[in-house]
């Protein structure tokens, strides 16, 4: 992946909707070519964050710079990115091809040009054929994807995608994220994405940015999101997860529920309280006495690809994965190996608890 | 579903009595002369100079009255459509009060202010303009059918643009569209229904308009609508009326055809 400048900065966006703060100073660097996702809960300002992007809000404070340029109060037909809507927003009255042709129609593009620009953006959506159907009477999966057609056949420098894939079956999102990463690769343009679901932030990002009431929580790639999330909220909301209260007593010594592990973590001082995270998946069931705790299996359920069991141990109820399933009332001990014990700091209080990275 | 139709019947017997029987009863009379016997006389008459003034007459005032209503009615409904919340609805219930009102009364208390000594050139007569004489003449009927009629215009042309979902428009300004081209590409297209059903409701009332002629126009002007009530009340000639309302219901369904054929033209599978 060739990262290089950054495209686009926003600097200190700020923005209330009567009175109520849903941005604040939100600082956020795009490169070329990179597919960033905005990841986090209902409400917490992903759509805000695209629409200034878009130019369709205007942000209270701070300001929009693409390509060097500052273009916060630039209107949105001026700006030079795209963007595919949640909910399609095809027009009704016009066929699929005149959906497509709508935008190069507008900047004056010559009719043979148009054409031939319609069949490429059809074959790279697989809709080949589709030219003169009304949108209204396609299904949603062919809905996106002539949004996606119309979007990109004006080749901008950026697309934002608004939980594109979001009215769509398990299937077909699955297979829309291929083609949406396949799409991205082939064109070799910015993608900056918006979705609720972790696994598809995962799936498709170079970067995730976790967001929540407005603040950035953590920033990075998805490797570094799932396996080294930086709080409480960022672990929680990448995942199933073990979130324990725990004290740092050392430097690479950690007691979670009056027992000592080592970990690999330094730096946080001396019996500090901390958050522990524990992936269900690095916890290790064995017989009772060869762990580091002792407890009873409390629930089962098989999940496919694994077992999933809660384990009561040491007053804390264990979400453990496992492709072994241990029965409802087995006693097991429990083992963590070091590196996948992730030390987070507490938040001071409530407000820093959505501490935003950029500070 | 035995019920559903069922419950149906009494609308049925409704239907049948006042809607198929009179219609019967006219197509009867239109189809007779005066002795009971068969005849296309009634139909023909239409080709009376007189006739033939009074229709003429009736499409040109209807067909004024539904351009001026347009041309009212529809910046009226964009500005009404794009205004937030509870301040539209306000200026749309002043266009429905007087609907509330007696037709009659409207059209009487219209004749007030238009009058030689009316409230208008009192107006004019205050701020020293020269007065107008607009009652008794084609101005003043078709004041009348425009004031009379306009709300029909305004209310489906303000239903279909606040149909229009706001995403289509930001869509377009997204794809590069000033407000001028959305206006154009997507308002103006997405309310064409609205225009349709508006002109439908303002031109084929005011065809057969009768009333606000007698009134306002102090039946010096003739209508075809007048022509036709005169031939039921004044002239007692059932017969003449009921084959002049036919041919003026022909007139009128032809006009509706042509309506709808536009309407599917532009807008395909729209309902
Ligand atoms: N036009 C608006 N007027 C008033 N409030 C708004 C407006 N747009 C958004 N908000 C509010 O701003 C907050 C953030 O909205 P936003 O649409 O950015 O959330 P989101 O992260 O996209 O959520 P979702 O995942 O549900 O789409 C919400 O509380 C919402 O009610
Ligand atoms: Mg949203």
């Amino acid at each position: 992946m060739h990262l290089s400048k950054n495209l686009i900065d926003l600097v200190d966006i700020t923005k209330s909707w009567d009175g109520t703060c849903v941005l604040d100073e939100l600082n956020l660097s795009i490169k070329e070519n990179e597919f960033l996702t905005l990841l986090g809960p209902s409400g917490c300002g992903k759509s805000t964050t695209l629409r200034i992007l878009g130019g369709f809000v205007t942000p209270d404070k701070g300001r929009v710079i693409f390509d060097g340029e500052d273009i916060t109060s630039l209107p949105p037909n001026k700006r030079n990115l795209n963007t595919v809507f949640q909910k399609y927003a095809l027009f009704p009255h016009m066929t699929v091809e005149e959906n497509i042709a709508f935008g190069l129609k507008i900047s004056g593009k010559s009719d043979a040009y148009i054409k031939d620009k319609i069949q490429y953006a059809l074959k790279l959506v697989n809709l080949d054929g589709y030219e003169k159907r009304k949108p209204t009477l396609l299904s949603g999966g062919q809905q996106q994807r002539i949004a996606i057609a119309r979007a990109i056949v004006n080749e901008p420098k950026v697309l934002l995608l608004d939980e594109p894939l979001g009215a769509l079956d398990l299937k077909l999102r699955q297979d829309m994220q291929y083609e949406l990463i396949r799409l991205k690769n082939e064109l070799g343009i910015t993608f900056i994405y918006v979705t609720h679901d972790q696994e598809e932030a995962l799936t498709m990002s170079d970067t995730v940015v976790v967001m929540n009431q407005g603040y950035i929580q953590q920033m990075g790639t998805p490797e570094q999101i799932y396996n080294e999330p930086e709080n409480a909220f960022v672990a929680d909301f990448i995942g199933d997860s073990n979130i324990i209260d725990a004290t740092m007593i050392q430097d690479e010594l950690v007691e979670i529920l009056g027992v000592k592990f080592p970990c690999v973590d330094s730096g946080f001082g001396n019996n500090k309280p901390v958050d522990v995270v524990i992936r269900p998946e690095d916890l290790i069931l064995g017989t009772p006495g060869t762990g580091r705790m002792d407890g009873t299996v409390t629930h089962v359920i098989f999940k496919g690809v694994h077992y999933e069991m809660e384990v009561m141990a040491n007053g804390f109820e264990w979400l453990v994965q496992s492709t072994k399933a241990f029965p409802v009332g087995t006693e097991v001990s429990l083992d963590v190996d070091p590196y996948n014990i992730q030390i987070m700091n507490k938040p001071a209080s409530e407000d820093e608890k959505a501490v935003a990275i950029d500070e | 579903m035995n019920k559903r139709k069922l419950l149906a019947g009494p609308y049925m017997v409704w239907a049948a009595g006042f809607i198929i029987l009179p219609l019967l009863i006219v197509l009867y009379y239109g189809l007779t002369n005066a002795d009971g016997g068969f005849s296309f006389a009634n139909f023909i008459a239409i080709t009376d100079p007189m006739h033939l003034k009074a229709l003429g007459e009736s499409l040109l005032i209807a067909f004024g009255s539904t351009v001026i209503s347009l041309v009212v009615a529809y910046p009226l409904a964009y500005i009404l459509s794009k205004m937030q919340g509870g301040k539209s609805g306000i200026i749309i219930m002043m266009f429905i009060l007087p609907m509330w009102i007696n037709f009659m009364l409207r059209v009487l208390a219209l004749q007030m202010i238009l009058s030689n000594n009316g409230l208008l050139n009192a107006l004019l007569g205050f701020l020293h303009l020269p007065l107008q004489h607009i009652m008794y003449s084609k101005t003043a009927i078709l004041i009348g059918m425009t004031y009379d009629y306009l709300p029909f215009m305004i209310l489906p042309i303000y239903n279909a643009m606040c149909k229009i979902d706001r995403d289509l428009l930001d869509a377009a300004a997204d794809l590069g569209a000033g407000r001028l081209q959305s206006f154009r590409r997507i308002i103006i297209p997405l309310s064409l229904p609205g225009v349709i059903s508006g002109i439908i409701m303002v031109f084929i009332p005011s065809i057969s308009e009768f009333a606000i002629a007698d009134i306002l126009g102090g039946s010096k002007i003739l209508l075809i609508g007048n022509v036709i009530e005169q031939e039921f009340s004044l002239s007692s000639n059932w017969n003449l009326g009921s084959g002049l309302s036919i041919v003026l219901m022909i007139f009128i369904f032809i006009s509706m055809a042509i309506m709808n054929r536009t309407e599917t033209d532009e807008e395909g599978t729209s309902v």
